[in-house]
């Protein structure tokens, strides 16, 4: 048998539970989820849907801050929620996060170069200044920036797109094979978009890290992806190579998902229509009673 | 000319600070003049930080110290009217907010109150200017509402029990219920999903040609623009550096930084790799001395660092402030320019 995947996940599924003893609500923020993410081929992994999808909740349970309902996610074989201690410590040095807005991720009050430094001293073991500033230095470069732009600088010194670049920095300190981002570019504008999209394509061509890249933007993730799914209300609705399924989407919704991207084309015409949202089924019901079934180019399509 | 409901004139408008004896300024609107005609979407476009939320803060009158305005007049034009809030007392304003000139907000949350029916943000802020009796008022409301594909079921409602969508168009139908001939929006769709983005997009522009008011639209996302407005402004440290009619700029852009705002736009089905814009947006405190993008262009020459670019017409309604307007941009910079908009 061959090495296990870089990332198992199967089953997955993610239920909350809310409101009081009497009036107790469940809702399925993820359902039966499953993919696996190589460990020869890094990637960029894109998940795609619209808020309350679940792909935020998806993404917490891949970098291990919530638990699966049921189903398993395993990381190189090994079950991610069942890691302790060292073993966790380990698992998070190779799996980082980058979070949506790097304006509240880092805290105004400290200056940046500590968060970089207290990842370098937690994982990788770096004791001394010289210790901690070499990993420092070098992650910074990979990102087009340097230790001496940003050492001793506040959050509010630095740009949008700097405190982006920092914050992608810091999570490849410890050298991961896996970032997942969390809507990186949704906060940014769009001349740092494409720089932080870019970003992301030389650190899988150059470094060799899978990024899995959550957003609702399909115009870049049809830009960077290898591979997405599309959610709906924690299903997944299609998945499978990137470039033909949003060239030629199959199932409805992520029809209306493309039909509602913005095109150029009559650009200044002010021809904007609605998306016709009301003729798609979008009800919890139809979801539920359909599976994922192969189709062409390889994809997988819900039907029923 | 007469078609014009606002006019900016040479408007300068800084934030001055003096804390402990040290002056600060900085210059968040500086020499901005454009129009806008009745009728009509005109589009702001510029990242953060590059003024213009500072510049639709003066044209909604709504200028609180530290920001001043040093220059210029800023002239709208209601019932044939004019009236400069730039220099109008408190009182003279407060007669055209909302019947005349309305906003609609980015966060929908934090214009409604949340511990308040939705029924009495509009009494708060509608009932007066529309000088109706109150049944005719509920009645042009909820009509109004219908116009935006609300039930009138929503007044009842507190904003929390209405989903992102929702509450973006009861904020636009709560800035539009007076018929008001200028409406400022501000990144009014930057929080939604695609899907109700289009959705609330195609509203506004329904409810505009339904009213035949003038839009000032601010927004960062060029498809946006692309999509709603019928001219745009490209604003970069606060200064307008082109203005045209919206598929002027995404055909035939003259700016280096418009032409690489278009260029870098991912599209489906287009794989060519996109540039991106190096350096950072210059700080407003100490803007850099000629043209303020020359640090980031890759055609600037030495005329650029020391003399600034006036705002030149051009034909076809099109105003560019570059001196190199002309030059070809070398093409690992920027791609794809000159192919037209199938």
């Amino acid at each position: 048998m061959s090495a296990p995947p870089l990332l198992d996940v199967r089953d997955v599924s993610k239920v909350f539970t809310m409101g009081g003893v009497l009036s107790r609500k469940q809702i399925r923020a993820v359902n039966e989820v499953s993919f696996a993410l190589s460990t020869e081929t890094p990637e960029i992994f894109t998940i795609i849907g619209e808020s309350g999808s679940g792909k935020t909740t998806l993404a917490r349970m891949i970098f291990g801050s919530d638990v699966p309902t049921s189903g398993e996610l395993k990381f190189e074989g090994r079950d991610i929620a069942a890691r302790r201690g060292a073993d966790r410590l380990a698992f998070m040095a190779r799996v980082q996060p980058i979070f949506q807005n790097p304006f509240e991720a880092f805290n105004p009050l400290k200056r940046v170069d500590r968060y970089l430094a207290s990842t370098a001293r937690r994982f990788l073991n770096a004791r001394t200044e010289a210790e901690m500033e070499g990993p420092m230095d070098e992650a910074l470069h990979h990102v087009g920036l340097s230790l001496k732009e940003v050492k001793g600088r506040f959050p509010h010194e630095l740009s949008g797109g700097q405190l982006q670049r920092t914050a992608i920095a810091r999570a490849l300190i410890s050298q991961p094979s896996v970032i997942v981002a969390d809507e990186p570019v949704s906060m940014v504008d769009a001349s740092l978009r494409m720089a932080i999209v870019n970003l992301f394509k030389r650190l899988r061509d150059e470094l060799g890290v899978t990024i899995i890249y959550i957003t609702h933007d399909l115009a870049t993730a049809y830009y960077i992806s290898d591979r997405i799914i599309i959610m709906q209300k924690g299903h997944v609705v299609e998945m499978g190579p990137a470039r033909p399924i949003l060239e030629a989407p199959q199932h409805p919704y992520s029809q209306l998902l493309k039909r509602s991207v913005l095109s150029f084309d009559d650009a200044g015409r002010g021809l904007i229509t609605r998306s016709g949202r009301e003729e798609v089924d979008t009800s919890a019901e139809a979801l539920v009673k359909g599976r994922l079934e192969p189709a062409e180019d390889g994809r997988l399509v819900r039907v029923g | 000319m007469a078609d014009d409901i606002l006019t900016v004139e040479g408007l300068k408008a800084y934030y001055q600070m003096n804390y402990f004896g040290v002056e600060r300024e900085v210059r968040a609107v500086d020499d901005v003049t454009m129009r806008v005609m009745a009728n009509e979407i005109y589009g702001i476009a510029g990242e953060s930080s590059s003024g213009k939320t500072s510049f639709i803060k003066v044209l909604a009158a709504a200028i609180r110290p530290p920001f001043r305005i040093v220059d210029g007049r800023v002239t709208y034009r209601f019932n044939g009217k004019p009236i400069d809030v730039a220099h109008a007392g408190e009182d003279e304003i407060a007669k055209i907010r909302w019947k005349h000139l309305s906003y609609i907000m980015q966060g929908s949350m934090s214009v409604l109150n949340p511990v308040r029916r939705v029924r009495s943000t509009f009494e708060d802020f509608a009932f007066r200017p529309m000088g109706l009796k109150r049944d005719a008022f509920w009645e042009a409301v909820e009509a109004h509402l219908a116009r935006l594909h609300l039930e009138p079921g929503v007044l009842r409602a507190y904003p929390h029990e209405l989903s992102g969508g929702m509450r973006q168009r009861v904020t636009i139908a709560l800035a539009t219920v007076c018929r008001p001939e200028f409406i400022i929006a501000d990144e009014p769709t930057t929080a939604l999903d695609v899907v109700v983005q289009k959705d609330v997009l195609a509203m506004i522009r329904e409810v505009q040609q339904a009213l035949g008011s003038s839009v000032v639209f601010v927004t960062h996302d060029m498809s946006v623009h692309a999509n709603v407005t019928d001219r745009l402004a490209i604003v970069y440290a606060g200064r307008i550096v082109e203005e045209a009619p919206t598929r002027t700029i995404f055909t035939a852009a003259r700016h280096p930084y418009t032409r690489h705002l278009v260029a870098s736009l991912p599209r489906i089905g287009d794989t060519s790799p996109k540039p991106s814009l190096e350096g950072r947006p210059p700080s407003l405190a100490e803007p850099p001395a000629g043209c303020r993008f020359h640090p980031r262009c890759p055609i600037a020459v030495e005329r650029c660092r020391r003399e600034v670019p006036v705002l030149e017409e051009r034909p076809g309604g099109h105003r560019v402030a570059c001196f190199r307007a002309d030059e070809a941009l070398p093409a690992e910079k920027i791609l794809n320019v000159e192919e037209p908009l199938s």
